[in-house]
């Protein structure tokens, strides 16, 4: 019988404690001069992981029935991608209301209060598994501060900047639009709040306010939800977002 | 002036060579965004065919963006080198190709007509060039650059060590770096992108390289890639800056929008270079430029996204940089779709620079919402190595935690030299056979990391 030879750590990785420094993907070790097949299965899987948030769709169905707990009117909307390889290669139509969506926002009343948008984005797993949550914490904050609210707006195949012809229909003055980040290797489910003022088409990102990496394991909906209503509130009294907006603030937290 | 051609009755008529240019250029989505592509592929070829009939004296009486509207043109017309042109001044376009393809066509041949080609002639006759044709021609080529030691001499390979962190942690930025070093990652340079573009922050990662540099006496460059003003600022305070990067375009309105113009290049430029810091060599200025930037940033006057693209090479040029690379996948798909769009941009940036005389290297990589995976990147990596790319990038495992894409590991880059046969920039290469990292042949010696590591437990105390 062969003698078992006791497992020695392998030359190849001496850095394996410098793991605590950094994410990156360092000390995977060798084989020949190529990656090991753990480590190389490993980075299949999370690319996997963020193909397939890119290819998810919205669960409109469940979010509507869900969003009604906040008693508003719930539009279901599409922009004019058709689908998502569309979507990918023409941000443009992304960015734009299908005939259907503008007519459904038309038969709406004039409402100059706040719009809250659902949009899928490029992970639409982002928006089915972290925008109720941050909803729950959200709407409750501004019901209490007496704030007018639009209907609620679920968006399939969106990019941010659809949010304002969405506005600009309803006559709101204010837009948030929750929407799914491009998927990394670490994380597939990271969604991103954009606020806009005076929200019509043709703005450019410098005229918004961003907060990203909403998840749990990145921003929780908690902080988030805070941050956004300190925003919108002071967005609203101020007259305006974007670079400005975030100029002379000095209560956001981790800024 | 309109160009046209018949084919099978139907006639196709190009209103300028702008829009010849554009029809011509090999499908990619970008020029489908911006509504410059051919409308079918019966269109594209016949604009193939109709620009190879194109003289190259045309290139220099007609600007695709006007003269008097843009200074990268000025820069084209006024560099141009009429005398190199005296030889290639009776080709067409097709008739280019074909002379690029001859065997008597040299590595000296193409160095003596590298100021004589203007982009937009380079950017013509790749359009009308298969892959191999563009891989045949660019290895030819050799453009070799030098600070503290030679990059892109026949036979070598290198990489930039890109060692980034998201929130620029020393240690974090320091335990890929010595990674990097271990696996011979970083002759081209120890290059950083910065979280943030605070002088301060900068100053901070440029001290660090440049004390690990001067510890181990490490015969390469190193590079933080802020924007050039907070570069040109740290220069003149007498920061230890090597190298000093900027993004550039290929119209003056895109590069307006980057926030440079070719003033401020020339500024940062004598800046750098009277630091006086380079050993074996002058250049000193590292330049990153990508297909769709000019698109992207609304300034693109009609122009296709690779015409542009040729055009930041006579940008780059001016500066003698010791580095160049096209950062061809990061831009996404709607710019570029998938891995056989990616791979071609990357075959034609690598081409046309090195015919322009430019040290080009590629950042091969991919976004996660590109159609494109790890083998598109290994098939890619594969054919530059073949047509004789200067360097790549060396990242961790091909996941860049900051940047938040795809691009070449180191274990990457040890396979090509390996299947190529290729070696490191000599002046490292000595440097990482001296420190007992690896042999002659470039495999890691036994117990050699260790070794190196334990000189550097400093970094690590808390």
């Amino acid at each position: 019988m062969a003698k078992i030879v006791k497992h020695t750590p392998n030359p190849t990785e001496p850095l394996s404690f410098l793991k605590e420094f950094t994410q990156a993907r360092i000390a995977l070790g060798s084989t020949g001069s190529s990656i090991p097949t753990k480590p190389s299965l490993e980075f299949k899987l999370a690319h996997a992981h963020a193909r397939d948030a890119v290819y998810s769709v919205m669960d409109t169905e469940a979010l509507a029935d869900e969003l009604e707990q906040f008693h508003l009117p719930v539009l279901q909307l599409h922009s004019r991608a058709t689908s998502r390889e569309q979507y990918l290669q023409r941000p443009d139509l992304g960015r734009l209301l299908d005939e259907l969506s503008v007519n459904r926002l038309a038969d709406q009343l004039e409402n100059d209060g706040i719009v809250l948008i659902l949009g899928d984005g490029l992970s639409a797993t982002a928006i089915n598994q972290n925008a109720l949550d941050l909803l729950k914490l959200l709407m409750p904050k501004l019901q209490s501060a007496k704030l007018k609210l639009a209907p609620l707006c679920l968006v399939e195949q969106a990019r941010v900047a659809i949010a304002d012809g969405i506005a600009a229909e309803l006559g709101a003055s204010l837009s948030v639009i929750l929407i799914g980040e491009r998927p990394g290797l670490s994380a597939a489910d990271s969604m991103g709040a954009y606020l806009t003022y005076m929200p019509r088409p043709g703005l450019t990102d410098d005229s918004r306010n961003c907060i990203s990496n909403i998840r749990p394991e990145g921003l929780p909906v908690a902080q988030a939800a805070d941050k956004l209503f300190y925003l919108i509130q002071e967005s609203l009294s101020r007259k305006l977002s974007g670079v400005a907006l975030k100029d002379n603030e000095g209560l956001l937290p981790n800024e | 002036m309109p160009y046209q051609h018949t084919i099978l009755g139907k006639v196709y008529r190009f209103d300028s060579l702008r829009v010849l240019l554009a029809k011509a250029s090999p499908h990619r989505t970008g020029d489908v965004l911006a509504g410059l592509s051919a409308g079918s592929y019966e269109e594209r070829v016949a604009a193939q065919i109709t620009l190879s009939d194109v003289m190259l004296t045309d290139f220099l009486n007609e600007a695709i963006v006007p003269y008097e509207d843009d200074e990268v043109t000025r820069l084209i017309m006024d560099s141009h080198d009429a005398a190199g042109f005296k030889t290639i001044s009776h080709l067409t376009v097709g008739g280019l190709r074909d002379w690029l393809l001859l065997n008597e066509t040299d590595t000296t041949v193409l160095d003596s007509v590298a100021d004589a080609l203007t982009p937009e002639m380079a950017a013509a006759v790749s359009k009308i060039m298969r892959n191999q044709d563009l891989i045949a021609v660019a290895k030819k080529c050799e453009v070799v650059t030098r600070f503290r030691n030679t990059i892109g001499l026949k036979g070598h390979f290198a990489t930039r060590l890109q060692p980034n962190h998201p929130t620029d942690d020393p240690r974090g930025i320091a335990a890929s770096l010595l990674e990097g070093l271990l696996y011979g990652s970083g002759d081209a340079c120890i290059g950083i992108n910065p979280a943030t573009d605070s002088p301060a922050a900068v100053l901070k990662i440029v001290m660090l390289i440049d004390q690990l540099r001067q510890q181990f006496d490490i015969p390469t460059q190193s590079c933080v890639l802020s924007h050039i003003t907070t570069t040109l600022e740290l220069v003149n305070k007498g920061a230890p800056i090597d190298l000093c990067f900027q993004s550039i375009a290929g119209t003056e309105k895109a590069n307006t929008s980057f926030g440079i113009n070719l003033n401020l290049l020339e500024e940062a430029y004598s800046a750098t270079m009277s630091l006086n810091r380079s050993t074996v060599g002058q250049n000193v200025m590292y330049f990153e430029t990508g297909q769709g930037s000019c698109l992207s940033a609304n300034a693109h006057f009609g122009v296709d996204q690779q015409t542009c693209e040729a055009r930041a090479y006579a940008v780059a040029k001016k500066f003698k940089p010791l580095l160049v690379n096209s950062v061809v996948g990061f831009i996404g798909p709607e710019y570029l779709y998938d891995g056989k769009q990616i791979t071609r941009a990357a075959l034609e940036d690598h081409f046309c620079g090195k015919l322009l005389g430019l040290p080009m290297g590629m950042d091969v990589c991919y976004t996660n919402h590109a159609e494109a995976d790890q083998d598109d990147m290994d098939n890619l990596l594969t054919l530059l190595g073949v047509a004789g790319c200067n360097f790549i990038m060396g990242i961790p495992g091909s996941d860049d935690i900051m940047l938040n894409y795809q691009s070449t590991s180191f274990h990457d880059a040890l396979y090509l030299r390996k299947v190529l046969g290729l070696k490191p920039a000599p002046e490292f290469e000595a440097w990482l056979i001296r420190q007992g990292i690896t042999d002659a042949d470039g495999n890691p010696n036994k117990g050699g990391p260790e070794a190196f590591l334990n000189k550097t437990k400093s970094l690590w105390l808390k």
